[in-house]
């Protein structure tokens, strides 16, 4: 993987927020309160079952987010080292296969040849042209078969039992590792360590994270074993395998998911909290704001500032040094946009929580010392609406994934050139049509999207159920 | 009361002015005409007479804010700013990019846009109210667990899907209604039955778990403890008492959607074809006609400021408690 690295601005902002849920981590568990909201959630089966899964999304969601320019074979005669235009990541290095192994168009998951009719000349036994019209062979699906396509179901057979028994050894492995773990740092006998962890009677839900882990392998096994060789999920119309581009299309979900909260985050805490600290004219004019922004519909106004940020890159074409750095500018701005629409609600709630924290009595023998207003703000009333801004903050990642989607399909969405679930969607919606149907594209978006969103609506349910104090008390 | 409407309607004034100044600092100044005009005119015919020609026939060539050569009240009216904005007020709307009036587009196509938004909006709420009564019901159990599983799934589901499935399963393999289209008259039905019926599906997931919460918050209060106590079946309780109380902030909380109704939904009805402000909007964004979704933005705030009033007003109707003269 020689190549020069290129640190693109949805990068840096993707590593930010992990680097900050670092440090959220290590201060929440300096501090007994949220500390024990956090292991709350970490007592919530269904809760660690989706973080669990969302975890495999980020993986690969920061696999694809460490850029670089491969680097290409000199020029004869030249020592300077050339890079690539392209940009990839290293996902992209580490699915190389798929990424270049491109058919003709589309393809069935798992097939040899290809999905429509195509006239090829064939050279009979004694010499003549012949036409034929036939699907046409593959060219990299099932390539190593050879001649012998009847053998796909037994090759296939065995490399889903092969890659199942590896994986569940591995599963069985890590089930003893924490067993022992347990046992140990517990003081308890390994059999007492594993009903424990049966029966879901551990601090920490391991029952349903190690139950959740052996499901992925389940699922992930077969495909990572399969997808060298044939197109697991079948091809796309330009012939781009579907796994590719599903795993493609994580990155691209969660910087939406993410990147968006962190700028809706700022305007929400500072605009709320000043609005229910100082009330009077500020409160006036920041809601005057939030009940303005609110009350254009959000679509048409992600529509309207899309539509002139599109203008502003297409009549600016000099900005832009390569095709990915435009696109990643406009995943950013669509990122911007749909977190000036959305910081409304939050701050209407964090404004209602600082009217009444303002008249509690720590507040008034805050201000009756004499500390400052700031002071005050960031010390005594930001710590205490956290918990709605971690609720928040979990909640709109979902929907903000499936807003995606739609805004794709309205074509107010991310670049055409970029993968997404919404541009895999509106690729191969109108396939259906067709007689036989096109479904592979659709359902394997439509499947990862959910797989991706339940997790995140579980999740949020979890931190929710932990974080609010009503609920937390009577549990 | 009638005293307290107009003086909310005083307030929106201010709203809407907002509004304007927000869309059009969007259309006008991060873009200028110009970029605009070159876009409408696309690459071929673009020479500086046809720009100042497209700009002259839509009013684009008068300076922003501040006509420096007018006098008198000329120096802020004789505007884009302001000859675009003051007429929307009075409902004018200008053309759209071919030539047609808006505004008469608009009122034609609310029709259909009320045919598929306002059944929809009336199944879906009886359903999900019953759905979430049933769950209250029968809370703590299998049933109720599961039942909100099923919420969450699917409140997880695309509403692409949704609508893609159902035209899917519905229209091409089983055949039981068209595709898409509309008509008007007795054969309307026909087209009307899968867009509602997928409008009420997937609006099942989240409205079904929220309304839940709001029986099982009423269930858990005193008044219920002394019905039951009075030795009333459990089923009187939720229909006479719990679900008459849990109706007023169920109610109350819907009535602000009542007025945007009258946009339409952008997915259903540009997926099923249908001649409404929904997929009216898609096709102005997809063609780029920035008077077209300028009109949208502004009919969209004003309705949405008419659904703030009504759910003041409801609150009033609902709680005697609360009086208008604040």
């Amino acid at each position: 993987m020689n190549g020069q690295f290129v640190l693109l601005w949805s990068d840096a902002l993707i590593w930010l927020i992990a680097i900050a849920a670092l440090v959220l981590g290590l201060v929440s568990a300096r501090q007994p309160q949220l500390a024990a909201a956090w292991r709350r959630v970490g007592r919530s089966r269904p809760g660690m079952a989706a973080a669990t899964v969302l975890l495999a999304f980020v993986v690969v969601g920061l696999a694809d987010s460490l850029h670089y320019r491969p680097l290409l074979a000199p020029a004869a005669g030249s020592s300077a080292p050339v890079y690539a235009v392209e940009t990839l990541s290293l996902l992209d290095a580490i699915a190389e296969p798929l990424r270049s192994r491109n058919e003709k168009t589309y393809s069935a998951p798992l097939a040899t040849r290809a999905f429509a009719k195509e006239t090829s000349e064939v050279r009979d036994a004694d010499g003549s042209l012949r036409q034929v019209r036939d699907f046409p062979r593959l060219r990299f699906g099932g390539a190593h078969l050879g001649a012998d396509e009847d053998a796909r179901e037994a090759d296939v057979g065995a490399r889903v039992g092969k890659s199942l028994a590896l994986g569940l050894a591995g599963w069985a492995a890590l089930l003893v590792l924490v067993t022992l773990w347990l046992a140990r740092s517990e003081a308890l006998t390994v059999a007492e360590s594993s009903r424990r962890i049966r029966c879901g009677e551990t601090f920490f839900a391991w029952n349903s994270v190690l139950a959740t882990l052996g499901l992925i392998v389940l699922v992930a096994a077969p495909l990572f074993a399969l997808c060298g060789d044939y197109h697991v999920f079948g091809t796309d119309k330009v012939g781009q395998d579907v796994f590719y581009q599903v795993l493609k299309s994580v990155r691209t979900a969660l910087v939406i998911g993410l990147v968006t909260t962190l700028t809706t985050l700022p305007l929400a805490i500072f605009f709320g909290l000043t609005a229910g600290y100082f009330r009077g004219w500020v409160d006036d004019l920041i809601q005057y704001l939030y009940t303005t922004l609110n009350s254009i519909p959000g679509v048409l106004l992600i529509a309207a500032a899309v539509l002139m940020m599109q203008v502003l890159i297409d009549t600016h074409p000099e900005w832009f040094a390569t095709a990915a750095e435009r696109a990643d500018i406009r995943l950013l701005a669509l990122c911007f946009i749909l977190g000036m629409t959305s910081w409304t609600g939050l701050c209407r709630v964090l404004r209602g929580e600082t009217l009444k924290l303002r008249e509690l009595e720590f507040v008034q023998a805050a201000q009756s010392f004499g500390v400052a207003d700031l002071r005050i703000i960031a010390r005594h009333i930001l710590p205490n609406v956290m918990h709605i801004v971690v609720i928040a903050l979990v909640m709109d990642f979902s929907s903000l994934v499936l807003a995606e989607a739609v805004l794709s399909y309205v074509g107010i969405g991310v670049d055409p050139t970029m993968i997404s679930f919404g541009t895999m969607i509106n690729n191969t919606r109108l396939e259906l049509a067709r007689e036989p149907v096109v479904w592979w594209s659709l359902a394997a978006a439509f499947t990862f999207m959910f797989a991706l969103v339940l997790a995140a609506n579980l999740l949020a349910d979890a931190v929710r159920d932990a974080f609010d104090a009503r609920l937390a008390g009577s549990s | 009361m009638l005293a307290y409407i107009l003086r909310r309607l005083l307030y929106a004034l201010p709203i809407l002015i907002g509004v304007n100044v927000i869309t059009f600092a969007l259309f006008f100044v991060v873009n200028t005409p110009d970029d605009m005009a070159r876009m409408q005119l696309g690459v071929k015919r673009v020479t500086p007479e046809a720009i100042a020609a497209w700009k002259a026939e839509r009013g684009y060539d008068k300076p922003l804010f501040v006509n420096t050569e007018a006098s008198g009240t000329g120096l802020v009216t004789d505007t884009i700013f302001f000859t675009q904005s003051a007429r929307m007020f009075v409902g004018d709307f200008g053309r759209a990019e071919d030539g047609r009036d808006i505004s008469r587009e608009i009122t034609t196509r609310m029709g259909p846009s009320l045919a598929i938004a306002l059944p929809t909006f009336v199944l879906g709420l009886m359903v999900t109210i019953s759905l979430a009564l049933l769950l209250a019901f029968f809370r703590a159990s299998y049933l109720d667990f599961w039942g909100v599983v099923a919420c969450v799934a699917l409140m997880s589901i695309s509403g692409l899907f949704y609508i893609i499935g159902g035209q899917f399963l519905i229209s091409k393999l089983w055949k039981l209604v068209p595709i898409s289209g509309y008509g008007g008259g007795l054969d309307a039905w026909k087209f009307l039955l899968l867009p509602v019926l997928i409008g009420v599906v997937s609006g099942i997931g989240s409205s079904t778990r929220w309304y839940r919460t709001i029986f099982l918050e009423e269930i858990g209060k005193d008044y219920v403890r002394t019905a039951r106590a009075k030795g009333l079946a459990e089923t009187v309780i939720l229909f006479r008492h719990v679900l008459r109380n849990a109706l007023i902030p169920i109610l109350t909380g819907v009535v602000a959607v009542i007025p945007l109704l009258f946009m339409g939904s952008l997915l259903t009805e540009s997926f099923f074809g249908v001649p409404g402000l929904g997929s009216y909007t898609i096709d102005a964004i997809n063609a780029q006609d920035f008077a077209v979704v300028r009109a949208m933005v502004f009919i969209g705030s004003a309705l949405y400021i008419v659904g703030l009033l009504f759910t003041d007003l409801s609150y009033a109707l609902v709680d005697p408690r609360i009086r208008f003269d604040r």
